[in-house]
């Protein structure tokens, strides 16, 4: 009697292999492609010339050189980035949390008009996500000039759209058993809303608020460079100035507040969840 | 004594389901918000008094001004959409080549020496702080206006957010094979090559693929600091008042972002 064990039998590695090869070679295709593409628009002689090392060894000690004239008005420019990304971030919150249990499946039921409103809202905040915050600040800043509020306008737009479908997704997790007890005991549709479904979800509504504040600063803070209000404004005059100095301290005072953000916010979070 | 009346338990009243001290902690914490609100749209000049006739008056006259979209201007887009998706596409291959040693350096159970992960943590944290426009402002002042700035910004932006993904992936992963691959006798490239590499592969192409979408976004914007793609374009026609012009130019941007997210969702869904 053989009692030694075969391995089990090596599965057939010809489709894997083919979807391989077929991948690489996409994959190569495309790289080339883009290499061949961007190549022409490279100037790679201009880039990698005397100037620019004469440009980088007087711009490089400069940049770390940090200019502090202006020290007080980038405080106050920071300050109106951060106030950007809370009263978007504020906005956006406010108006997901309706649109959070528009796109929710348990919530909108099994009816046709449910699921037509359903889907409706979700393809809606799909797009909505699809455009960068700083191409909506264009598009604001034109209608309504320049100004701190297209920017808030479009931290308030960006944001609704991540923010709604991840509030949908939480109410789809909520426990419909709660739900149903209340059904049950007769209460009515605020009460059900009040005290079995909000408790469940506020707070990760929270978190995730949270979470996209943090996005929100990072984003409003280039919002300036086409003169949406905060610091991106000032960062690109005084490059355009030749004031490395300056943009040295910026470019720091971005770091410092960026990353305190993010520390808080991701205490809070763990306090939360 | 009348036995129809309750006796006097609570006063007659029935206990909240929120005890009165979280009662009050929610309360000043919706204070702080309110405050923090009434301050901040006070300081940018957005209080809810801003949406009235003349906003949604401007927005419309905005919106009617640009429609219908002018896609006569197709031909002159090409060509900059095309150059946004190379500079997209190099920037991220570059950055997932040089995320691998990074995020071997930056992971816990790779590099045991505490100072040098945090340290590298530390610096691969900071290098995502700095946006990418930011960024792209600095190169085009150091390389001038081109593509070549624009790829670079892209670059350390992304090996940033990639380097910090893949470490984090690589602490996850099954340290068993590591000791087992140790405890027979293999060297750090070998473990790393036949231990660590095949857990990781499929992450690390999901992870290169989302990196790529964020480039792609990214890209897009970075013309307006003269940085290359097709950003340049958009910022030209609405500083013309052609907004025809810049609608076609919207549109074509969101049809080709919504496909490569679409493909690209659907080869990671493959993936993992």
């Amino acid at each position: 009697m053989n009692t030694s064990v075969l391995p089990p039998p090596k599965p057939k590695r010809w489709k894997s292999f083919w979807i391989k090869t077929v991948s690489i070679l996409l994959f190569s295709v495309l790289i080339g492609w883009s290499i061949l593409g961007i190549a022409g628009g490279l100037n790679i002689e201009r880039v990698f010339s005397m100037t620019t090392i004469e440009r980088a060894q007087t711009v490089i000690p400069q940049l770390l050189q940090l200019n502090g004239e202006q020290f007080g008005r980038i405080v106050g420019l920071i300050i109106e980035t951060l106030a950007i990304a809370f009263t978007g971030c504020l906005m956006a919150t406010v108006f997901s949390v309706p649109l959070g249990f528009l796109t929710a499946k348990n919530m909108m039921g099994n009816t046709w008009l449910g699921q037509v409103v359903h889907s409706f809202f979700k393809v809606w905040l799909n797009a909505t996500r699809t455009f960068p915050e700083i191409l909506l600040a264009l598009i604001f800043v034109a209608s309504i000039g320049p100004s701190p509020f297209a920017g808030v306008l479009a931290i308030a737009i960006g944001s609704t759209g991540m923010l709604g479908k991840l509030f949908g997704e939480t109410i789809e997790t909520v426990d419909m058993a709660v739900v149903e007890a209340m059904q049950a005991n007769g209460a009515n549709k605020v009460q059900i809303l009040f005290y079995a479904i909000l408790p469940q979800v506020i707070p990760e509504f929270l978190s995730y608020a949270i979470y996209r504040f943090e996005i929100d600063v990072r984003a409003s803070t280039i919002l300036g460079v086409i003169g949406a209000g905060g610091i991106g404004t000032l960062i690109v005059i005084s490059a355009a100035n030749r004031n490395w100095g300056e943009v040295g301290l910026i470019v720091l005072c971005i770091i410092i507040v960026v990353t305190v953000i993010d520390y808080f916010s991701a205490f809070i979070r763990r306090k939360l969840v | 004594m009348n036995p129809t009346k309750p006796l006097p338990l609570n006063e007659g009243k029935v206990p909240g389901l929120v005890s009165k001290q979280k009662k009050r902690s929610n309360l000043l914490i919706l204070l702080v918000i309110l405050v923090l609100y009434i301050v901040s749209s006070l300081q940018t000049n957005s209080s809810l008094l801003r949406f009235d006739g003349e906003f949604f008056s401007n927005v419309w006259r905005m919106m009617s001004q640009m429609w219908p979209p002018q896609f006569a201007y197709a031909p002159m887009i090409w060509p900059k959409l095309m150059e946004t998706i190379q500079m997209a596409v190099l920037s991220t291959v570059l950055a997932a080549l040089f995320c691998i040693p990074l995020c071997l350096v930056s992971a816990q159970n790779i590099v045991r020496n505490k100072w040098i992960y945090n340290g590298m943590k530390g610096f691969l944290n900071i290098l995502r702080t700095i946006p990418e426009l930011i960024l792209a402002v600095l190169f085009v002042g150091l390389f001038g206006i081109g593509v070549f700035s624009g790829i670079l910004a892209l670059f350390i932006f992304s090996l940033g957010i990639l380097a910090k993904l893949m470490s984090e992936t690589i602490e996850g992963i099954d340290n068993h094979q590591l000791e087992a691959m140790e405890a027979t006798g293999g060297n750090r490239l070998q473990v790393i090559w036949y231990a660590v590499i095949p857990q990781i592969l499929p992450q690390f192409a999901s992870f290169s693929l989302y990196v790529f979408e964020i480039n792609i976004r990214a890209s897009v914007v970075l013309g307006f600091v003269g940085a290359g793609g097709i950003g340049l374009l958009i910022q030209q026609q609405i500083n013309f008042l052609n907004y025809p012009a810049a609608m076609a130019v919207v549109m074509i941007i969101f049809f080709v972002v919504v496909i490569i997210d679409f493909i690209s969702n659907k080869m990671r869904e493959a993936l993992l």
